[in-house]
C-alpha cells in the first residue's frame, strides 16, 4: 500500500445557517469529506438538502446576512479558506478552485462580451495584457470545443445556445487551471442531447489539467458515469458515503435505497417521475430523532428519540442509520 | 383578524409611514379648525410690515403687514384641497383610460396608450402653466391643469393591472355567464386592480401640492385665496431682509409633501404586501 | 449591424412625426380655447396691433374657413417655424425663443449631469451599505429633498451662500457690464450658475439616488454577480463594472421619462435666479398675459423633450447587446 495522498480539498465539520424571519435553518450540518487529486466526488440528495449551499461555503460564497458559515474547516491543500483575509480569499477563488452554475444564461453578464468575461479571470489573476488575454481566451474556447473561437469570443451571451454557453462558462472556470473545480448541476439547465457532451467535456478536462472535480447533482445516472466516490445529503447531513461502485451495488440507508428505487423507476418508465414517498421535514420543525424516520420503509421505535451518529460500518462506508449499523436496538 | 386590523398591523411596521400619518393627521387638522381657531383675514393688514415671529404675530407679517400664521392656516387649506381634488380626477381619468385599455387590449389599446405616451412627454409643468394662464387661475382651473398632465401615470398602471387580470379564470367565469363588460371592469377586476392605483394616487396628492405650489409662485394662483406658494412669492422680494418670510411657507409645503410620501410608502407595505421595497 | 442602427435612427425620425403634429394640434386646441380668436391672439391680444394687421392675419388664417382649413393653416405657418408675434416684444415669437434656448439648455445639461453623476455615485454607495447607517443617511436625504420645492430651496440657497455668506452671486447669467471675454467671461458664467443648477439638481440627485440604490439591489440579486465573485473579482469591481452597468439599464430608462419634468423645474429655478433662458420668458408672459409667446415655449419645449428622449432611446442602444435594432 502506499502513502494516502494528501487531499486537495478537506472539509471538516461544516455548518451553515440562514436566519430567516421564521427562525434560523441550518442548510448545512456537521458536513465533512475530502477530494483526493483527480477524483471526481459527488454530492447527492433532493432539492433542499443543502447541496449547493455546501458548494458556495467552499468559496464563502454564501450571502451574510442572511448566511453565515457557524462551524467547520475548509482547507484547499492544507491551507485554511475559512480564516483567510479578503484580499487572500480572492486570490483562491477562481485560480485555485473555480465554479460552474446550474443556469448559465443566468451566470453570465447579459451586456458584456463572452471575451471580456473571460479574458477579466486571465488579467486578474495571471496578469495579462489585453491581447495576451484575447489569444488565451480563443485557446480556451477552442479547448472547450467551441466552433469559430475568435468570433463567438466577440459575441454577448444572448447571442449562444445553452450548450455553448455552459462551455463559455467551463472555458472561464478552467481559465486559470485550478486545482478545484466545483460543478453544481452543471447541466440540469440543457437540453437532453447536450448534457451528455457537457458531461463528457469535464470528465475529459479534469484528466488532462488533473483537476479534482466536486460535483453537485441530483442525477444519478450523472453519478454513475463520472464519480469516483458519492456523498449522499439529507436535510444538511451526510446520511451516506461510498465509492460509486459501492453505492449503486450495496446502498446501506434508507434513504439512498429510496433514492436509487426512484431512479429506476424513473429510468423504466420515463414519462412519470417517482420520488420517494413523504416530503421532506420543514426546517423549523425537525424531528428530534433521524431526520428520515418519517417517510423511513425500514423505521425503528428508537430512530424516533435518537439522533444516528454517522459511523462506519465498513472501512471506508460511513453510514448514518441505526439499522444499517445493526445498533437498532 | 378582519381586514382592517391587517392594514393597520402592515401598515405600523413602516415607522417613517406613521410619523408621516401623525404629521399629516396634524396638517389636516391645522386646515380643518385653523382658520376657526385663529380668525384673521389672511389679507387684512394688521400690523407694521415685515414683523419677525414670534413677537406681536406668532408668525409675523408680511410685506404688506398681513398675518403670515392667517395665511399658513388658509394656505393648508387651499394646498390640500387643490391637492386631494386634483389627484381625485386624475385617478378617475386614468383608471377609466387604463381599465378600457387593459381590458380590451387591441387596437383600443393602442391607440389610448398612444395618447398616454403623447401626455407623458409634453413638459406638464409649462403645459399647466399655459392652461391656467389662458383660463385664468381659479381653484376650478388649477386643479384641472394639475389632474390633465397627472393622469397618464394612473393610466399606465391601471392597464398593467388589467391586463394581468383579465385572463383570469373568474373574469373567463363571468364572460360566460354573459356579464356585461362594464360590470366585469367595474365591480370584478376594478377590485382586485386597485390597491396599487391607491399607493401612486395617494403620492399623486404629494406631486399635485408641489405643482399647485409652483403655479401659485409664478402668480398662477386663484387671486382671492392666499396658498404657500403665493407667499413665498411675496416674501422673494424682500428675501435680503427677511428671509424667515419665505421659509415658513416652504417649509409648510416640505413637511406636507414628505409625510404625504410617507404616508404613500406605509399604504404600499400594507396594501401591496407582496411587491415591498428591499 | 452599423446599418440597422441607422434605419433605426430613421425609423425613430420618422415616428417624432405625428407626435409632432399632435403637439401643434394641442396647441391649436388650446389657441382656439383663449379669449378672442386666433388672429387676435396671433397678433398681441392686448390690443397694440393695428386693426389692418389683425385684419391681414384673419385673411392669412383663413378665419371664414371652417376648422380643419384653419387647423392646415396652422400648421403650415409652424413647419415655417412661424409662431406669430410676440406684442409685448415687438419682435418674432420664435426668435425670442431660440434667444433664450440656449440658456435653459445650459442649466438643464448641467443639472442632469450633476443628478446622473451625484445619484449614481450615492445609489451605488447605498446599495452596497444596505441596511446600515449610511444606507439610511442617504436614504432620508433623499426623501426630504424628494419633498423639497426647487423654487423654495433656490431662495433657501440664496439666503445662504448669496446673503449670508456671500460666495456666490444670486441671479443673472453673468456680471454685467463687466465686459469679461474668453475665458474669464467663462468662469464667471460657471460662477452664476452653481447655484441654479444645484437647486434643480439636487430633486433629481434625490430621484436618480433612489432609482440608483433599488436598481443596484435587484442587480445584486442575480446569479452573475455570485459568478463574478466566484471568479476572485473584488467587491468595488463587481459595484461599478458588473453590477453598475446592468443597474444603469433602468435609471437611463426613466431619465428620457423625466426630461419633460426638468424642463418645468428649470422654468420656475430661472425664474428664482433671473436665469434668461425659457423659464424667464415664461414668466414675463404670464406678467404681459402673451399667451401666444406661452403658446410657441409650450411648442418649442415639448418638440425639445421628444428629441432628448430620442436621444435617450440611442444611448439606451449602445447601453444594452440585447437591443437589436430591427
Ligand atoms: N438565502 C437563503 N435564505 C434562507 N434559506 C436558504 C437560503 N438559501 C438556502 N436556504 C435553505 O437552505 C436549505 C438548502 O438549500 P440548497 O439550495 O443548498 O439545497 P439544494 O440541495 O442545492 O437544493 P436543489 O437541489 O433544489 O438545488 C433549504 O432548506 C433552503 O430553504
Ligand atoms: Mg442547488
Amino acid at each position: 500500500m502506499t502513502a494516502p495522498m494528501p487531499p486537495v480539498l478537506a472539509v471538516e465539520g461544516l455548518s451553515v445557517e440562514f436566519r430567516t424571519a421564521r427562525g434560523v435553518v441550518r442548510a448545512v450540518d456537521d458536513l465533512s469529506f475530502t477530494i483526493g487529486e483527480g477524483e471526481t466526488v459527488a454530492i447527492v440528495g433532493e432539492s433542499g438538502s443543502g447541496k449547493s449551499t455546501a458548494a458556495m461555503a467552499m468559496l464563502r460564497l454564501i450571502a451574510d446576512p442572511p448566511g453565515r458559515i457557524v462551524a467547520g474547516s475548509i482547507r484547499l491543500d492544507g491551507q485554511e479558506l475559512l480564516t483567510l483575509d479578503d484580499a487572500s480569499l480572492r486570490r483562491v477563488r477562481g485560480r485555485q478552485i473555480a465554479m460552474i452554475f446550474q443556469d448559465p444564461m443566468m451566470a453570465l453578464n447579459p451586456i458584456y462580451t463572452i471575451e471580456r468575461q473571460i479574458g477579466e479571470v486571465l488579467r486578474l489573476h495571471l496578469g495579462v495584457g489585453r491581447a495576451e488575454a484575447f489569444a488565451q481566451t480563443v485557446e480556451l474556447l477552442r479547448l472547450v470545443g467551441v466552433p469559430a473561437p475568435e468570433d463567438r469570443a466577440r459575441q454577448y451571451p444572448h447571442n449562444l445556445s445553452g450548450g455553448m454557453r455552459q462551455r463559455v462558462m467551463i472555458a472561464m472556470a478552467l481559465a486559470c487551471r485550478p486545482r478545484l473545480l466545483i460543478a453544481d448541476e452543471p447541466t440540469t439547465a440543457l437540453d437532453v442531447t447536450v448534457q451528455a457532451q457537457v458531461l463528457e467535456l469535464i470528465q475529459e478536462l479534469k484528466t488532462r489539467l488533473g483537476m479534482a472535480v466536486l460535483l453537485i447533482t441530483h442525477d444519478l445516472g450523472v453519478v454513475a458515469e463520472t464519480a469516483h466516490r458519492v456523498i449522499v445529503m439529507y436535510t444538511g447531513g451526510k446520511v451516506e458515503e461510498a465509492t460509486a461502485g459501492q453505492l449503486f451495488a450495496d446502498p446501506r440507508h434508507p434513504y439512498t435505497q429510496g433514492l436509487l428505487q426512484a431512479a429506476k423507476w424513473e429510468e423504466s418508465d420515463g414519462v412519470e417521475l417517482r420520488e420517494i414517498p413523504g416530503t421532506v421535514p420543514s426546517p423549523f420543525a425537525m424531528p428530534t430523532g433521524c431526520s428520515f424516520a418519517p417517510r423511513c420503509a425500514a423505521v425503528v421505535p428508537r430512530c424516533q428519540t435518537d439522533r444516528p451518529a454517522l459511523t462506519e460500518i465498513l472501512p471506508g462506508r460511513p453510514v448514518r442509520c441505526f439499522v444499517a449499523q445493526g445498533a437498532a436496538r | 383578524m378582519n381586514g382592517l386590523a391587517l392594514f393597520w398591523r402592515r401598515y405600523r411596521r413602516n415607522r417613517g409611514a406613521v410619523a408621516g400619518a401623525a404629521t399629516l393627521a396634524l396638517v389636516v387638522v391645522a386646515a380643518l379648525v385653523g382658520p376657526l381657531l385663529y380668525p384673521v383675514d389672511p389679507f387684512d393688514m394688521v400690523g407694521r410690515p415685515s414683523q419677525p415671529p414670534f413677537g406681536r404675530f406668532p408668525l409675523g407679517t408680511d410685506v404688506a403687514g398681513r398675518d403670515v400664521l392667517a395665511g399658513i392656516l388658509n394656505g393648508a387649506r387651499i394646498s390640500l384641497v387643490i391637492g386631494i381634488l386634483a389627484s381625485l380626477a386624475a385617478t378617475l381619468l386614468g383608471v377609466l383610460v387604463g381599465a378600457i385599455a387593459g381590458y380590451y387590449g387591441g387596437r383600443i389599446d393602442d391607440m389610448l396608450m398612444r395618447v398616454t405616451e403623447f401626455f407623458l412627454t409634453i413638459p406638464s409643468f409649462v403645459l399647466a402653466v399655459v392652461v391656467v394662464a389662458i383660463f385664468q387661475p381659479t381653484v376650478m382651473t388649477v386643479t384641472c391643469a394639475i389632474a390633465i398632465v397627472s393622469w397618464p401615470s394612473v393610466a399606465r398602471l391601471a392597464r398593467g393591472e388589467f391586463i394581468a387580470q383579465r385572463d383570469r379564470e373568474y373574469v373567463k367565469g363571468c364572460r360566460a355567464i354573459g356579464m356585461p363588460d362594464w360590470e366585469i371592469i367595474l365591480l370584478q377586476i376594478m377590485p382586485n386592480a386597485l390597491p396599487p392605483v391607491i399607493v401612486v394616487s395617494s403620492l399623486m396628492v404629494a406631486t399635485a401640492i408641489l405643482t399647485e405650489s409652483g403655479l401659485s409662485f409664478l402668480g398662477l394662483g386663484d387671486p382671492n385665496l392666499v396658498s404657500w406658494g403665493y407667499m413665498i412669492g411675496v416674501a422673494r422680494t424682500v428675501l435680503r431682509t427677511a428671509w424667515w418670510m419665505a421659509a415658513i411657507p416652504g417649509a409648510m409645503i416640505l413637511v406636507t409633501v414628505l409625510a404625504i410620501n410617507l404616508v404613500g410608502e406605509g399604504l404600499n407595505d400594507a396594501l401591496n404586501p407582496k411587491l415591498r421595497r428591499r | 449591424m452599423r446599418q440597422a442602427s441607422l434605419l433605426f435612427l430613421v425609423r425613430r425620425l420618422v415616428q417624432v412625426v405625428p407626435v409632432v403634429l399632435a403637439i401643434a394640434a394641442v396647441n391649436f386646441f388650446l389657441l382656439r380655447m383663449a379669449p378672442g380668436d386666433v388672429a387676435d391672439i396671433l397678433a398681441g391680444q392686448m390690443g397694440h396691433a393695428t386693426l389692418e394687421f389683425t385684419q391681414q392675419l384673419r385673411r392669412e388664417f383663413g378665419l371664414d374657413q371652417p376648422v380643419y382649413m384653419q387647423f392646415f393653416y396652422y400648421i403650415g405657418k409652424l413647419l415655417t417655424l412661424d409662431l406669430g408675434r410676440s406684442h409685448l416684444q415687438q419682435a418674432p415669437v420664435i426668435d425670442l425663443i431660440l434667444d433664450r434656448l440656449p440658456a435653459t439648455v445650459i442649466l438643464m445639461l448641467t443639472s442632469i449631469l450633476i443628478a446622473i453623476a451625484v445619484g449614481i455615485v450615492l445609489g451605488v454607495a447605498a446599495a452596497r451599505r444596505e441596511g446600515r447607517l449610511a444606507d439610511t443617511l442617504v436614504s432620508v436625504t433623499a426623501l426630504v429633498v424628494y419633498a423639497t420645492p426647487a423654487f423654495w430651496l433656490g431662495l433657501m440657497l440664496i439666503v445662504l451662500f448669496s446673503i449670508q455668506l456671500d460666495l456666490l452671486p444670486s441671479g443673472g447669467m453673468y456680471q454685467i457690464g463687466a465686459g469679461r471675454t474668453g475665458l474669464a467671461h467663462a468662469l464667471d458664467v460657471a460662477k452664476h450658475l452653481v447655484l441654479p443648477s444645484v437647486t434643480l439638481g439636487l430633486f433629481y440627485v434625490a430621484i436618480y439616488t433612489r432609482l440608483m440604490r433599488a436598481s443596484m439591489l435587484e442587480v445584486y440579486g442575480l446569479e452573475f454577480i455570485t459568478t463574478a465573485r466566484a471568479k476572485g473579482l473584488s467587491e468595488t469591481t463587481i459595484a461599478w463594472t458588473h453590477a453598475l452597468r446592468n443597474a444603469l439599464l433602468p435609471v437611463v430608462t426613466l431619465a428620457g421619462v423625466q426630461f419633460g419634468h426638468l424642463l418645468g423645474g428649470s422654468i420656475l429655478v430661472e425664474t428664482v435666479f433671473a436665469w434668461p433662458g425659457l423659464g424667464r420668458l415664461v414668466f414675463d408672459a404670464l406678467l404681459q398675459r402673451d399667451l401666444n409667446l406661452l403658446l410657441g415655449i409650450l411648442f418649442v419645449s415639448s418638440v425639445v423633450v421628444v428629441f432628448a428622449n430620442l436621444a435617450v432611446d440611442l444611448i439606451y442602444g449602445l447601453l444594452d447587446p440585447r437591443i437589436v435594432h430591427k
